[in-house]
């Protein structure tokens, strides 16, 4: 576990977070410049904080105090940065290699072949990483961060330079590493929806502040949440069961205490639990029932509030469609 | 070339044993050096700069009569060095320290570049893999570098061999131990009817300037084609 304290200042930009991660991933969320990446350079060792303490599972990394600066080679905190930089002069199998090399013997190691195999990067170890698309470089990348067998494992971002389709290819394969493999991961990105399907808890940052600390349904779901701050992402987050397909549409049946939802495309195994994110600009309130709609489902709820409280007499049932 | 003399022929030999005595002595330091100035902070950075480009502004014989007063049998570190058997002055040791010294900051430029040049944050990946400053210096920015290595090395070569003002000052023209192409094609110019042989000397000159440069070309081409498709 990590637990971190720390202030540093950078001209103008003034930071000051304090935070610890649970198991599983824990993702540092906010917009660009914000601080999330300087969070992660102070925990890698790659910046120092003016003041502060880090401690990764009970030792001391950083101590301002007592003058204590752990270098970064010997914190064993492997990072996944956002351009993969991989060594361009070594083959890929010699990447995935460097930090085993410096990795203490004698502990239980990450096994590379598994590594290899969950990745799916078997065919590109001879190759050089100049040959190799984004997608493929990223999964390098974090397949040599792993191996070093790190304590904590850091991602900058790492998946903001790729498209859409590599995204979804990349997001399974981060979620098979944090199950099988058990180290702890930082996550930091800007992404809701990356946020959201892989964090168990979340860090919401904003010029340089802590804003909230908790689950994704704690977090997003609130009335005047982290995500009040944001004009595009206003959402909620509603866990749902996935229960049922219609393989000749491709849609995904998921149930929730309201009532059931068709989402298009898989949404995972038969039974699982899911996190949905559902964007306040989907959302439509109508008065009376909606009828002859082409898409969404029209639910009964309660308006509990509105921004300006300028509903005098609120109607007692309201319908709200979810476009999905 | 068949009518070149023996003396000749010892001048040519001698000057490249010294030009190859200085490029092998200083490339260890030119890396060091170089490294230094491109990745540390440190106090006296900028005295350090200056110092190493000093032999390129200076007169020639400034440097040679330097390297006298320092490593001349009576000199401050020749005195030190003579006591342990290594004698400098007026050998072609003395020679090849005295092209080592003129050639350093060239080479120490190209070098600095190409360090200069690698992607910082390679450096810091290695370093979160668990790499020291060490092994990151030879597993990644010493490979990386390569190119602008050879190319300094190259530099540092060219300049030895056609090294003559602090050469000469330093350990003199003495045929067959100091005498090189350049002191030797000086000393014909200096006897009446020498211009032949002087001529003679100076296409052999021009030849091997010639092969070194296309030699250096090729060896750069192909360190750059294999870094050109790992990137």
């Amino acid at each position: 576990m990590i637990e971190l304290d720390v202030a540093l200042k950078i001209k103008t930009f003034d930071l000051d977070v304090a935070f610890e991660n649970s198991d599983g991933i824990t993702a540092l969320f906010g917009p660009s410049g914000s601080g999330k990446s300087l969070t992660l350079n102070l925990i890698a060792g790659l910046m120092r904080p003016d003041r502060g303490i880090i401690k990764l599972d009970g030792r001391i990394l950083v101590d301002g105090k007592r003058g204590v600066f752990v270098a970064p080679h010997r914190r064993r905190i492997g990072v996944v940065f956002q351009d993969s930089h991989l060594f361009p002069h070594l083959s890929v199998r010699r990447n995935l290699r460097f930090g085993r090399w410096f990795a203490p013997r004698g502990e239980p190691a990450i096994d590379f072949d598994s590594v290899v195999e969950i990745l799916a990067i078997g065919k590109l170890l001879s190759r050089h990483p100049a040959r190799l698309s984004g997608g493929e470089r990223q999964r390098v990348a974090i397949g040599r961060a792993l191996l070093c067998c790190p304590k904590l494992l850091l991602f900058d971002e790492p998946l903001a330079a790729l498209d859409v389709e590599r995204k979804l290819e990349i997001l399974p394969l981060i979620e098979r590493l944090r199950d099988e493999f058990a180290v702890p991961i930082v996550y930091v990105s800007h992404a809701i929806e990356e946020v959201v399907r892989l964090a168990n808890k979340i860090v919401v940052l904003d010029a340089g502040r802590v804003r909230a600390i908790g689950g994704p349904g704690e977090v997003f779901g609130a009335l005047g949440s982290a995500s009040a701050w944001s004009r595009f992402d206003r959402v909620s987050v509603l866990m749902m069961k996935v229960c049922g397909e219609n393989a000749a549409y491709g849609l995904t049946e998921l149930k929730h205490p309201a009532g059931t939802v068709w989402l298009a495309g898989p949404a995972g195994p038969l039974g699982g639990q899911v996190r949905i994110i559902v964007k306040a600009t989907d959302v439509v309130l109508a008065a009376r029932p909606p009828r002859d709609l082409s898409r969404g489902r029209a639910r009964v709820a309660k308006l509990v509030e509105t921004f300006d409280g300028r509903i005098e007499q609120p109607p007692a049932r309201l319908r709200t469609s979810l476009f999905l | 070339m068949a009518d070149l003399s023996p003396a000749e022929w010892t001048a040519i030999w001698l000057s490249l044993r010294i030009a190859i005595a200085a490029t092998i002595a200083s490339l260890p330091f030119g890396i060091l050096v170089s490294y230094a100035l491109a990745r540390w902070r440190f106090p006296g950075k900028i005295i350090l700069n200056a110092a190493v480009h000093l032999p390129l502004v200076m007169p020639p014989v400034v440097t040679g009569f330097l390297l006298l007063i320092l490593f001349g049998r009576k000199g401050i570190f020749g005195a030190f060095l003579a006591d342990i058997g290594i004698v400098l002055s007026f050998r072609w040791t003395g020679a090849a320290v005295a092209c080592a010294v003129m050639g350093f900051p060239l080479m120490v430029r190209a070098m600095r570049l190409s360090f200069e040049s690698i992607d910082r944050h390679l450096e810091e990946a290695a370093g979160t893999l668990g790499a020291n400053r060490m092994w990151t210096f030879y597993l990644v920015s010493l490979p990386l570098a390569l190119p602008g290595i050879i190319a300094g090395a190259i530099l540092g070569f060219a300049r030895a061999l056609g090294e003559f003002g602090a050469t000469i000052t330093f350990v003199a023209n003495i045929p067959g131990e100091t005498q090189t192409i350049a002191s030797a094609i000086y000393s014909y110019t200096q006897v009446p009817g020498g211009d032949a042989n002087a001529m003679r000397l100076t296409v052999v000159s021009i030849a091997i300037s010639f092969a070194a440069l296309v030699a250096s070309e090729i060896v750069q081409r192909r360190a750059e084609k294999i870094l050109a498709n790992l990137e």
